[in-house]
């Protein structure tokens, strides 16, 4: 164990003081944290300044970041020791470890924030996790290389992507089974959901596009392409998606095109594509809705992008491998 | 094999939910997907190969030679029928394998009979490249295609091609074409070649002339050698006199049965990269290629198979691969519509190597990156970078409809 056991009981305590003064809470701090895969550390920015202000250890090879309902807890998948690691926010040190889940990649909290919903991609199973009891309350078998998850804000219900059956599963979260398998585009690896619920986005790595899946009927109503110029179709790989807050726009990391896609979420029309860096996935947004983060793999930074100017302001460096980037926002 | 409604198993799920609320039918649930299982209509592969393969033997395979088969690539095959359990239910089958292992040529024959007549259409052929090329022959015009996983000889792509047979597993123009650019890309031009005495070490040799012509290689010398340690062979068996008395930048080996060339490395003259049949090996496959869910694709093949995966395994895994795609995208099991869907433009099929790949339809090859392998790492990966090509870059690599002695589509020809 990395963190130090004998803080634990100061932390609690201190979280449980925090927690009784929801006003604090009520913001957020708008700091940024982002993982990097090679550094194991999730690295804090300011979210004004954007100035590193600190550094979190964490076990190895961290990727996907999700915060708990309250935001008092970030939790870190971490792939290569079969752990997610809780991070005390107010804290700033891992102060849990939820370990003996193989190999977690992506997962997503339940609003209630007392399970996980985890994709075990060696596994090509969905796991239902118990955070309070620490253990596994359910397996459930998808197709290869399950990656993104999505839990619908009423907690009925997940969409798991399996990047091998080219394939969405709708899980039934309370019979705990899959049901309904829509084929999407190749290689789907994540989600956003709209905001009245009607409309799941799938990015589809393999095909540059993606697919908008009418969750009434389970069925593909339409697909977005993306074609910047200039790039090879191999190289345009969506993985990151984000919707705005007002639900008017789309964001759309490219992968290896090394460009975000600014997408009219009303007309499906790709607007813009905005130069950032190399091997673009992780995004998101600022509290004022006003920047995109975009944390880029391979060439080991974050983009600043002035959404209404549509172009980077800057870049920073994030640590080795940047994977995802989550944004302290007010608790939901 | 009959034609299946065009309908996913959400739809149809969906009309059942449907039809229950008009039946008032209050407590109705929607049925399980395992439920569905049961209706799934059985949808084999074969895979045929030598039940005596001296590439197979125990003694071989413990070598683990570079850019030879480790086991058989039906293990590959077997991988993808596990991958492919998902897409089946949602298409209404169920995909299996058949795995046939057989004495001779006149086996091989009977034994796609007895699968064609059971309603398999889409066979793998793990044999030499003059047995596939008999057995696709037998069986012109009938509803079968095959794979061939395991034979690299280019004329199986160019005089000797046929119609229904396609080729996951690369041509040895591609292999050596992606070598070549990788010497031009370190500047590395001028290469002695040395040729064992295998026929089919000649045919490697003549493809690498080729290769080394189109990327503008100087091959400064051609060197026969053979195996073995009698002292008046010497300066043909013994890798240290084979290199000397000339200057270059690597040295090529054509050596099909791989034992000289594993030896040849850091034993030759002069302190040059080895490449070809040891040292940096091109391949489909390299069980430490790490990038776009390699590391899955290899993590399943070992859990399954108990060893590293090959270029060979790959193309069996490949090929089942593209018929699945097939499948999931027409929502078809029509023989006539999966055939030409994978023969097609539109497919996109994911091989893990990056590239949105397809069957060039001059002579049914499958288009792919090749990787540049040492024994434990992927050093590049072709086509490299500043290598172009109109229509694809993949098509850097092997023989391009101008260049291609195939004429299954002559039409693509002309242009």
């Amino acid at each position: 164990m990395r963190f130090n056991r004998s803080r634990q009981g100061r932390l609690a305590l201190a979280a449980a003081l925090l927690a009784a003064s929801p006003a604090l809470f009520a913001a957020g701090t708008g700091n940024l944290y982002v993982s990097s895969e090679d550094d194991d550390v999730v690295t804090v920015f300011d979210g004004e300044s954007l100035e590193k202000i600190d550094t979190i250890e964490v076990s190895e090879r961290p990727r996907w970041l999700a915060f708990s309902p309250d935001h008092s807890k970030l939790y870190v998948a971490c792939g290569d020791e079969d752990s997610i690691d809780v991070i005390d926010v107010a804290e700033g040190k891992v102060t849990d470890r939820l370990t003996d889940i193989d190999d977690p990649e992506i997962f997503a909290i339940g609003p209630d924030g007392k399970h996980l919903y985890i994709s075990n991609e060696d596994d090509a199973q969905f796991t239902i996790y118990d955070i309070g009891e620490k253990k596994i309350v359910s397996q459930v078998d998808v197709g290869q290389e399950p990656e993104g998850v999505l839990v619908t804000p009423d907690g009925k219900t997940a969409y798991v992507t399996s990047e091998v059956a080219n394939m969405v599963h709708r899980v039934n979260l309370d019979s705990h089974e899959i049901d309904a398998n829509i084929v999407v585009g190749n290689r789907p690896r994540r989600f956003a959901l709209s905001a009245d619920g009607n409309t799941l986005w799938v990015t589809n790595e393999l095909s540059g596009s993606v697919s908008l899946i009418d969750t009434q009927t389970n069925e593909v109503s339409d697909t977005i392409d993306f074609k910047p110029q200039g790039f090879r179709p191999e190289d345009v790989t969506p993985v990151g998606i984000k919707l705005s807050e007002d639900g008017e726009n789309a964001y759309v990391t490219l992968g290896r095109a090394n460009h975000v896609a600014f997408v009219n979420a009303k007309t499906h029309e790709v607007e813009d594509y905005v130069l950032v860096g190399d091997r673009a996935w992780g995004i998101a947004q600022s509290r004022d809705g006003k920047q995109l983060y975009v944390t880029n793999g391979l060439s080991d930074d974050m983009s600043i992008v002035d959404i209404a100017e549509r172009k980077t302001l800057r870049s920073i460096p994030a640590g080795r491998v940047p994977h995802s980037v989550v944004i302290d926002t007010a608790a939901e | 094999m009959a034609r299946r409604d065009n309908r996913s198993l959400t739809a149809s799920l969906l009309r059942v939910a449907l039809l229950g609320l008009v039946a008032g039918a209050a407590a109705f649930a929607l049925p399980g997907v395992a439920v569905a299982q049961q209706d799934l209509e059985a949808f084999d592969f074969g895979y045929i190969g030598w039940n005596d393969d001296p590439r197979y033997s125990e003694a071989r395979i413990e070598r683990e030679y570079q850019g030879e088969p480790w086991g058989r690539p039906v293990d590959g095959a077997r991988v993808a029928i596990d991958e492919a359990r998902f897409p089946g239910m949602a298409a209404g089958v169920k995909f299996g394998l058949e795995e046939q292992l057989v004495a001779n040529t006149r086996e091989v024959l009977d034994s796609v009979r007895a699968m064609r007549d059971a309603g398999t259409r889409f066979i793998l052929l793990d044999l030499p490249a003059g047995t596939v090329s008999r057995v696709a022959e037998e069986f012109a015009g009938d509803e079968i295609t095959f794979f061939n996983v395991a034979a690299h000889d280019d004329r199986l792509r160019g005089a000797h091609c046929q119609a229904n047979l396609l080729h996951t597993i690369p041509s040895d123009a591609m292999r050596n074409d992606a070598l070549a650019q990788y010497l031009v890309s370190r500047q590395w031009n001028d290469v002695l070649l040395l040729v064992g005495p295998e026929r089919a070490d000649k045919v490697v040799a003549k493809s690498f002339q080729r290769s080394a012509k189109r990327f503008g290689l100087k091959i400064v010398g051609t060197r026969d050698f053979v195996l073995g340690n009698n002292p008046r062979e010497r300066d043909k068996n013994n890798p240290k006199l084979l290199t000397s008395g000339v200057d270059y930048d690597a040295v090529y080996i054509a050596d099909t049965q791989s034992e000289f060339a594993r030896n040849a490395n850091f034993a030759i003259q002069k302190p040059r990269p080895v490449v070809g049949s040891a040292g940096l090996v091109p391949q489909a496959w390299h069980w430490a290629w790490i990038r776009h869910g390699a590391r899955q694709l290899n993590n399943r093949l070992e859990k399954k198979a108990d060893r590293h995966m090959t270029g060979y395994d790959w193309a069996a895994w490949v090929a089942v691969k593209s018929i699945v795609e097939a499948v999931q995208r027409t929502e078809s099991t029509d023989y006539a519509e999966l055939a030409s869907y994978v023969r097609g433009d539109e497919i996109n099929l994911d091989g893990f190597k990056g590239y949105r790949m397809g069957f060039r339809d001059w002579d049914g090859q499958l288009r792919q990156p090749m990787l540049l392998g040492t024994g434990n790492w992927v050093v590049a990966r072709a086509p490299l970078d500043g290598f172009l090509h109109p229509d694809n870059y993949l098509d850097t690599l092997g023989f391009d409809p101008r260049e291609s002695a195939c004429t299954l589509a002559n039409d693509k020809k002309g242009s």
